[in-house]
């Protein structure tokens, strides 16, 4: 009787869970996300228009994203990875063609963030920001103004100096102030770039590697310089009216982050849905006043001065929106990162490690 | 009766084979395959150049346990002496941190250790800072504490210390207050009760003290990217990084989890042993 008791009960609990996805369909779809990355009451806003259900998530890093696609354990239909980690999912053949005529608004985005090197032919991805990557420093604490990668390195500033803990950018700066190309694969530039972050990190450079603590540590005055990205640094501004912001002499990294929706998604309308919104000049606007990222839709870039003045009836600091969305003189002393090949990446990850030990 | 029992063991047996076991053959097996899914040693020829990291982690951990012995077993003492009340509450004080998240805590560390932190602040504002200038003739404006290897042994003691207390406590506080008056009746001083019987009986608690802070600390990588600046990597570091890191190498990261297991096991056996040969010497 027990056992006829706790199957009925299972039943009705397999019974209850299934009903929610059957009669009236529930339209879902899956967002996979950075850490406060998105003015969360979009979220809300596209709810209430579409009916769509957004189960919204976030990851702590491209990697980390890619690792949960590799094992499996994710059933994302849109993620925002940046332009290398896209580059790497379009060759794995991860990612899904994506039907633009369900996504008007990518008419929208400026002509210079399409058919970006790591989807030249522009079939898989929105671009959802940008930005630079550059030297954050506190002029109360350095000589003078900062305008080259020669900082990261330099001996004046020991146990002053934050580096970012990601192979990629550390070994970028060291690159870029070698002079050698951020996508270079040349084992032996790779071997000198690695060769001044050692000697750096020896002679005590550097205070610590960090990621996301960088904001505690500049914003309370405990070191002097740092790299890290430009929407970051305004961020951190709001905390610590000392610090500046530079894209090195050098050039520097740019970055697009861009939606894309993947191979196997249970949900590609839905996810078509939810770019097309995310990308409409409206949503822009409240994201890059939210997030301090730049957003790539043409309207949105004209507009967003005006629409600061309104919201907060002050002018908008144009230096600031300069550092925010970078004009093209300054993305144009920067490169996009490529996806490696998997030797150098090898290469990589084995001096990041000698260099931890 | 115990055919009973072992079917209420049926749930716990379950989550053991799905949460402990399964993933422990993962590991086995993808310590042992290469990238492309053959059989490999090659995972293992590399581990020789982590030695440091290796000998790193076993090291600080061994130090951080051994600061959490000192502190916590006088502490259990201590506390097994006093009345129900005084008890209850310094349990309660010693748990109260553990109600908090891990991260946040090793979060705020940052903040009290940090070249402008807190701690810097005060002794600053005391004046400490200008007296060590004095007396060793230095220009220091702050004592650098965060980013070094003492931050994370403290991270680990401090988050640590309560799986110490605890199971020495509940050993000593349980012990037959009759045994320590035979002690006494023989003509033993407090120092020989201690010696001879308090300490002998309450190892087992020390010993799984000794388990519950020494592996999580060998393995921690939190604390050793928050409070040591992430410039000397430790073993957790050095796993994560091959799941998380730009060359996602899984089978690596295995590999380094398997040997990191297998000292770690090596360990509590050698420990055991040592434990039930002292307890067995002192009953005889």
């Amino acid at each position: 009787m027990k056992k006829i008791l706790a199957l009925a009960m299972a039943l009705s609990v397999v019974l209850s869970l299934t009903a929610c996805g059957g009669g009236e369909e529930q339209r879902v779809v899956n967002v996979c996300s950075w850490g406060e990355y998105i003015d969360e009451d979009l979220i809300y806003q596209f709810e209430d228009e579409t009916g769509i259900k957004v189960n919204y998530q976030v990851a702590e890093s491209n990697e980390v994203l890619y690792s949960q696609l590799k094992t499996g354990g994710a059933d994302y239909d849109v993620i925002v990875p940046s332009d290398y980690m896209i580059a790497r999912l379009i060759s794995e053949g991860m990612l899904a063609e994506l039907d633009y005529a369900n996504i008007p608004n990518y008419d929208l985005i400026d002509d210079q963030y399409k058919h970006l090197s790591f989807d030249p032919d522009n079939k898989y991805t929105v671009p959802y920001t940008f930005g630079t990557l550059g030297i954050i420093y506190n002029t109360t604490m350095v000589d003078g103004p900062i305008t080259s990668w020669d900082a990261m390195f330099d001996e004046k500033y020991a146990g002053n100096v934050l580096m970012i803990r990601n192979s990629r950018d550390a070994l970028a700066a060291a690159l870029l102030d070698l002079g050698y190309d951020i996508n270079t694969t040349d084992k032996a530039e790779i071997q000198a770039a690695y060769q001044l972050l050692s000697d750096a990190k020896d002679k005590g450079v550097y205070q610590a590697f960090v990621m996301d603590e960088v904001f505690n540590k500049m914003e309370g005055g405990n070191a002097a310089i740092a790299m890290y990205y430009a929407g970051d640094y305004l961020t951190m501004l709001e905390n610590n009216p000392d610090l500046a912001f530079v894209v090195p002499k050098e050039g520097s990294n740019w970055f697009v982050d861009a939606m894309c929706v993947l191979k196997d998604a249970q949900h590609q309308e839905e996810a078509e849905e939810w770019i097309n919104f995310i990308a409409s000049t409206s949503s822009s606007l409240a994201n890059m006043d939210y997030i301090w990222y730049a957003s790539p839709n043409k309207e949105a870039l004209e507009e967003y001065p005006a629409y600061y003045q309104e919201t907060y009836s002050e002018d908008l600091d144009m230096g600031l929106y300069e550092i925010m969305a970078a004009p093209k003189d300054v993305l144009d002393r920067c490169t996009l990162y490529e996806n490696l090949p998997s030797d150098t990446l090898t290469l990589y990850n084995d001096l990041w490690t000698e260099l931890g030990i | 009766m115990k055919h009973k029992l072992s079917r209420f063991a049926i749930p716990y047996v379950i989550w053991m084979a799905l949460f402990v076991v399964i993933p422990i053959i993962l590991v086995v097996v993808y310590a042992f395959s290469s990238a492309s899914g053959g059989f490999t040693l090659e995972n293992f020829s590399r581990l020789g150049t982590y030695t440091v990291v290796f000998t790193r982690s076993f090291r600080l951990a061994l130090i951080a346990t051994l600061i959490c012995l000192l502190i916590g077993y006088p502490v259990s003492y201590m506390m097994s002496k006093e009345g129900p009340r005084f008890q209850r509450i310094a349990m309660v004080l010693i748990m109260l941190p553990m109600w908090m998240n891990f991260l946040l805590r090793t979060y705020s560390w940052m903040s009290i250790l940090e070249n402008n932190g807190l701690l810097n602040q005060l002794f600053q504002k005391i004046g400490l800072i200008a007296l060590y200038n004095q007396v060793f003739g230095t220009d220091l404006t702050f004592f650098r504490m965060l980013n070094t290897q003492g931050a994370v042994v403290l991270g680990m003691v401090y988050n640590y210390l309560p799986f110490m207390i605890l199971p020495i406590y509940s050993v000593i506080v349980k012990l037959d207050s009759s045994l320590i008056e035979a002690a006494r009746d023989l003509g033993a001083n407090t120092f020989h009760v201690f010696r001879r019987v308090i300490l002998p009986l309450s190892l087992p608690g020390v010993l799984s003290g000794i388990t519950m802070v020494f592996v999580p600390s060998v393995s921690t990588f939190a604390i050793s990217k928050m409070l040591g600046g992430g410039t000397e990597m430790m073993l957790g570091d050095l796993i994560e990084q091959q799941f998380l890191g730009g060359a996602y190498n899984p089978q690596l990261g295995a590999a380094i989890s398997l040997v990191m297991m297998l000292i770690v096991v090596a360990c509590m056996v050698v420990m055991n042993r040592f434990g039930e040969g002292e307890e067995q010497a002192v009953m005889l």
